[in-house]
């Protein structure tokens, strides 16, 4: 129990996570290099591997990482370096965390195979970088801004070339801001669960068949 | 909304809003029947503001204690929090203002009815505070007219009725012989409610954020 209740707070260890020798084992040279940042392991795979590696991480039972705590993304001030996409991962089961980077070349188009299909809640989080990097996620079902709205044209705000108070004047932002509309900011297909009517439980399906609303013991 | 403004006037003829009109004069002077009137409305307004709380951040936290117990809105007559815009006399914007909230404070302010008032409340609704950035808006007198604002980050209770008493001496001192008085400043034909480089002057960096480094 120790020893491992440390390796899963990662504060008090510096080794490398055991999931990155199985890593290496099952994708050779995808794995690019492995290291230890302040008791967590982060590994480097190719971009164009990365959902696969994600994909059996996550469905190895000797690995487990069940649950996606993050999807976010690094732009380094420095313009040779790549754009990393970051996936922090998390075996809920077996109490271990993996942080998993794909470095995207900026000369190339920035894209990254979408993680929506092994993990839901990936949806926002890509959602966020695309709104925030410009990475454009290939496969995923509704890719468009989350935090800024949806024609918002000054381009993506967390890139290191981005100026801090934006492109514009003032003056055009605020014009372009007083001319949304605050009503289109959502949809009602957003807010509804209809769509996710299939994937509710039975008993819940039963009472929303009946009319019923509100919770039931 | 169905708002429009083809022909925007001046609340002061010193070309401060849009399509100002320098030659505006008041149609009547004061005399004893109007000071009288003035001062039975003024004191009834100024004692009896129904607030519409905009808040949007830590300032909405010292607004709430403002209003609660210990420090007791109710004192100046404001009893009522009015959280429908067409029951509010008082708009107070308490916390900073993103671009994407303009438009709804603005929908706000214009579904208010006359008379109206507005207070800024705290560093980041007055000037955009430390967020001189990309997503916020650097003042929010570049998007609705504002009469009183509160300093402080975030202002105590004891600065935010201070603002609101500033607010009713105001108002006390308001005449119907005013024609400005009660002008609805609407955004204008060119999508703002202030000239553009009124609202490009008023979004200046200043103190602090003068020196910030600035990436690119």
């Amino acid at each position: 129990m120790g020893s491992e209740w440390r390796r899963a707070r990662g504060c008090l260890v510096s080794t490398v996570s055991p999931s990155v020798a199985a890593l290496r084992a099952e994708f050779g040279g995808a794995v690019q290099r492995s290291l230890v940042s302040c008791g967590d392991t982060v590994v480097y795979v190719a971009p164009e591997r990365a959902h696969d590696v994600l994909a059996w991480l996550r469905d190895t039972p000797a690995q487990n990482f069940n649950y996606l705590t993050d999807v976010t993304a690094v732009d380094y001030r420095d313009p040779g370096l790549p754009l990393e996409v970051v996936y922090q991962l998390r075996s809920l089961p077996r109490r271990a965390d993996l942080r998993v980077k794909a470095a995207l070349d900026k000369a190339a188009p920035l894209e990254i195979r979408s993680v929506y299909d092994l993990w839901r809640g990936a949806d926002w989080l890509e959602r966020e970088v695309y709104d925030m990097f410009g990475v454009t996620f290939l496969g995923h079902p509704d890719l468009r801004r989350i935090l800024m709205w949806e024609t918002y044209a000054e381009g993506y705000p967390l890139r290191k070339e981005f100026p801090l108070r934006g492109h514009f004047s003032r003056a055009e932002q605020t014009r372009q801001a007083l001319a949304a509309n605050p009503e289109a900011h959502y949809s009602l297909e957003e807010l509804s669960i209809a769509e996710s009517y299939d994937e509710l439980p039975a008993d819940m399906r039963e009472r929303l068949a009946r009319g019923e609303r509100g919770f039931l013991k | 909304m169905g708002l429009t403004n083809p022909d925007p006037m001046p609340i002061n003829p010193a070309t401060e809003y849009e399509g100002a009109d320098v030659t505006t004069v008041s149609s009547i002077s004061p005399n004893w029947v109007t000071t009288k009137l003035d001062f039975l409305t003024n004191w009834a307004r100024a004692n009896s503001l129904w607030p519409m709380p905009f808040g949007t951040a830590c300032c909405a936290i010292e607004y709430m204690a403002t209003a609660a117990s210990r420090f007791d809105l109710a004192r100046f007559g404001m009893e009522r929090q009015s959280f429908s815009p067409r029951q509010a006399d008082v708009l107070i914007c308490a916390g900073r203002l993103p671009f994407k909230l303009a438009p709804v404070i603005r929908r706000i302010w214009d579904q208010m009815p006359q008379p109206k008032w507005s207070i800024s409340m705290g560093a980041c609704a007055s000037t955009g505070g430390i967020f001189d950035n990309y997503s916020m808006v650097q003042g929010i007198d570049t998007i609705i007219p504002v009469d009183v604002y509160v300093p402080g980050c975030p202002p105590r209770p004891e600065g935010l009725l201070y603002g609101i008493l500033l607010l009713q001496k105001k108002i006390k001192g308001e005449t119907i012989a005013d024609d400005m008085l009660r002008e609805e400043h609407l955004v204008g034909p060119s999508g703002l409610f202030l000239p553009a480089e009124r609202v490009d002057e008023l979004s200046e960096p200043f103190g602090n954020s003068v020196h910030q480094t600035r990436s690119a």
